[in-house]
């Protein structure tokens, strides 16, 4: 046990209440880092300028736990990526979340492709990732029925799995809430100034006081930097498109299915989602817009090519949803995390596609950082971990459960009760897309046809941003 | 798991599948059950609440809500089970049910699908731009006014120029609302010129054929749409994107048990006895193809229904 660390020493008189740490940013990184620090026994506040949780980058993404294999070798990036995929795997029955079991087969269609098997080969044994090898493609055709006899060579890359992109963060949040910490959106930081030795954040919500801040601000990072110094990265949000088959296509996808990277990008993946759909993409688009992601018939065009270039099979099948994605890229290659003691901030910048995975590592990683030159730890003796409800296809679902009440959503077979559950709580649904993430509710192949009025009605008068209903 | 067994198990509960079962019933068939994963049955008529139903099968006018509650009626007495859905059908019929009291299964003789068809998505049209507040359809616009007497906007643009996209008109006006316009990428109207000219001349809603949308813009509600046409393109203010027509066969369970789908319908392939590629499951009204009248499919579902009771009694003979 340590310590009792002393009470924060900095009272600022236009900050009521103060903080020992101040979170900038309700995306996965921020959520996991609020989780960390309200554990490690800090008074914490998470700041997010959308009316739900995971309103920017971490609103769209495959939802794939990386292995980390194909990271640049000794960066921040692998080694945060593997302590972050070691974390989830660690604690993710305790919180209720799942995990779907697949593996990756990163499949070569070019002599030139499979020409850069020996160094992705050499990369993964230097991750440190085991079981990546070479497959005969008699072996590919078992493993993955389904895909085009086009394929030149692949490998095969246990231990990359699919997990639920919004319950994770969600369920971080929500056990930081259980064990004090205090969450408030529609509360974008306006203004950051230090008072006395003490952050003071102006938001629309009110005046935050905090002795550490630590910026998790996705892709207005640079933005928020520069309440600390001149930012020395900038923000290049990078846009992702993809495509969701309906559910009746998951029999068609058993493995993920990787291609073989460039320089710039992962590129466009074909994997199952955790809710037993089918998704392909994403694509990299350069852009300056840090908030508007639209998507373009003809790249979702190109991508429904891709994917039926890859599983010829599923040119026959249907359409669920499109959407797009910002990635918060910088000029650099690798994250950006450090701590500037002097000024009393913590940097988190540059998480990519692999953040979601990533996180966990990331937030224990900052917790170091805290530590290190901020506040002494006084981690929770017994902390509470609350479970979040299952959304995952493969595991039972309220609608199963005897007793269950009406159902809402048909397509993917939301019950009532699962609709009133996330707006209520300590962490209720604050927008409509708040509310699908947390439910799925109208994000299944009819798109709310049948259930968008039925939850607009229910949800209407208890959302942060109320729904332009008129009666 | 609790398992039941049943001479026919219809699945979904509006115009087809209610007077399959009533027409079953009438000519003695026992153990039926009928499967309907909303509420109530009655099926899409129940948010029309305009005229225009009960024609072809019961010889009159009436509106949707009516019509609806008249075929429940007709089945009071038969084993209706409302907000149980049906999650797969096996081969040989066997069909996996999630009813309130839990999952469970019904060991059925045949199964009669009557899903019925929605309208396609925003997202399944591939439309361009962001997802705001206010992209909806048709369908679900009436289910706002009509079962929750309210709407998610009052100024929309209507893609399609199907007849069902004109009924937003109808919708729309209880609440002093209207749209803004009709457009198509389509050069012709795809229903009468005079619908077309009433909405123009009566209600003031322009047509506008040959038309797409380059991009939905808005950050939290819809603020408006670029329209472009041959002649370029232009951004026209609404609050909302109706998507209207364009039906989409409701065809999960038929798909889910790898029965073939007929290219040019987008329904199941069957036989001229409603059968498809099992033998046990058939399949009638909307499911089979794009939206026709309520009337049209119950009158479909009663064929079905008879169909199957005259295979049930070939197949019980040869025992």
């Amino acid at each position: 046990m340590k310590d009792i660390a002393p009470a924060p020493q900095c009272g600022s008189p236009s900050a009521d209440p103060t903080f020992e740490a101040a979170i900038i940013g309700g995306g996965v990184v921020g959520c996991a880092v609020l989780r960390d620090l309200t554990l490690a026994g800090l008074k914490c506040v998470l700041l997010e300028r959308g009316a739900d949780l995971l309103s920017g980058a971490s609103k769209g993404n495959s939802a794939i736990l990386h292995t980390g294999f194909d990271a640049p070798q000794q960066s921040l990036e692998v080694s945060l990526v593997q302590a972050g995929r070691r974390r989830y795997l660690s604690i993710h029955e305790r919180l209720g979340l799942p995990l779907l079991k697949t593996d990756a087969l990163m499949v070569a269609w070019t002599p030139k492709e499979a020409a850069r098997f020996p160094e992705l080969l050499a990369k993964a044994s230097m991750n440190g990732v085991p079981g990546v090898r070479p497959i005969p493609l008699d072996e590919l055709k078992q493993i993955h029925p389904h895909l085009s006899s086009a394929a030149v060579a692949a490998l095969t890359v246990p231990g990359e799995h699919i997990i639920d992109p919004w319950s994770a963060p969600l369920a971080y949040a929500l056990q930081a809430i259980a064990n004090g910490a205090r969450i408030e959106r529609l509360s974008e930081v306006k203004q950051a100034k230090r008072e006395e030795g003490c952050w003071v954040l102006t938001t629309p919500r009110g005046n935050f006081g905090a002795k550490v801040v630590i910026n998790c601000a996705g892709n207005f990072g640079d933005l928020i930097e520069s309440f600390a110094r001149k930012p020395p990265f900038q923000i290049k949000p990078r846009k992702g498109q993809f495509v969701i088959f309906d559910k009746t296509a998951q029999h068609l996808m058993p493995t993920i299915v990787l291609p073989v990277p460039n320089e710039r990008t992962k590129g466009i993946v074909l994997c199952p989602t955790i809710f037993g759909n089918v998704l392909v993409g994403p694509t990299a688009e350069d852009q300056d817009d840090r908030q508007r992601a639209g998507v373009d018939t003809a790249t979702l065009q190109k991508l429904l090519a891709e994917a039926a270039r890859i599983v010829p099979a599923l040119a026959e099948e249907l359409v669920t949803a499109t959407f797009a994605g910002l990635r918060p890229a910088t000029e650099r290659r690798d994250y950006i995390i450090e701590a500037l003691p002097a000024e009393s901030w913590i940097t988190v910048a540059g998480i990519r596609s692999t953040g979601l995975t990533a996180a966990l590592g990331i937030s224990e990683y900052v917790t170091g950082l805290v530590e290190q030159h901020f506040v002494r730890l006084k981690p929770l003796c017994e902390p509470v971990w609350p479970k979040v409800p299952n959304l995952a296809e493969h595991l039972p679902r309220d609608h199963q459960r005897p007793g269950r009440g009406s159902l809402v959503c048909f397509c993917e077979l939301v019950t009532e009760d699962e609709i009133e559950a996330a707006l209520s709580g300590p962490l209720p649904a604050g927008d409509l897309g708040g509310l699908k993430r947390r439910t799925r509710a109208a994000l299944g192949r009819c798109q709310g046809f049948n259930c968008l009025a039925a939850i607009c009605s229910m949800a209407n008068d208890r959302l942060l941003s109320p729904l332009p209903l008129q009666k | 798991m609790i398992q039941e067994h049943a001479a026919l198990v219809i699945i979904g509960g509006g115009p087809t599948g209610l007077s399959a079962a009533r027409e079953a019933a009438k000519h003695g068939l026992e153990e039926v059950i009928l499967l309907e994963r909303e509420a109530e049955a009655g099926g899409a008529p129940r948010h029309c609440g305009h005229l225009g139903f009960g024609v072809r099968d019961f010889g009159r006018v009436q509106t949707g809500p009516r019509y609806a509650e008249r075929l429940r009626n007709l089945t009071n007495g038969l084993d209706l089970r409302c907000t149980h859905a049906v999650t797969n059908v096996g081969p040989g019929g066997l069909v996996e049910v999630s009813g309130p009291q839990g999952s469970y299964r019904i060991e059925a003789d045949r199964v009669l699908v009557a899903t019925g068809i929605y309208e396609k998505s925003s997202a399944a049209r591939l439309t361009p731009g962001g997802r705001p507040f206010g992209i909806l359809t048709t369908g679900a616009l009436q289910r706002f006014a009509y079962f929750y007497g309210n709407i998610p906007c009052q100024a929309p643009i209507v893609v399609g120029t199907e007849i069902v996209a004109y009924s937003t008109i109808l919708t729309l006006r209880h609440f002093g609302a209207k749209p803004v316009a009709f457009i198509d990428s389509c050069p012709q109207l795809r229903t009468s010129a005079f619908v077309a000219l009433g909405a123009r001349f009566i209600f003031g809603v322009p047509s506008f054929t040959g038309t797409w949308i380059a991009s939905i813009e808005g950050e939290e509600q819809v603020t408006g749409v670029t329209v472009e046409s041959l002649q370029g393109k232009r951004t026209v203010p609404c609050d909302g994107v109706v998507f209207s027509g364009d039906w989409v066969p409701e065809t999960t369970l038929i798909r889910a048990s790898r029965l073939a789908i007929d290219p040019k319908t987008h329904g199941p392939v069957i036989d001229d006895y409603f059968r498809t590629q099992a033998p046990q499951i058939f399949a009638a009204g909307n499911v089979l193809r794009s939206a026709r009248s309520a009337g049209t499919c119950a009158l479909e579902g009663r064929a079905a229904a008879r169909s199957i009771i005259a295979d049930l009694k070939a197949s019980r003979g040869k025992h």
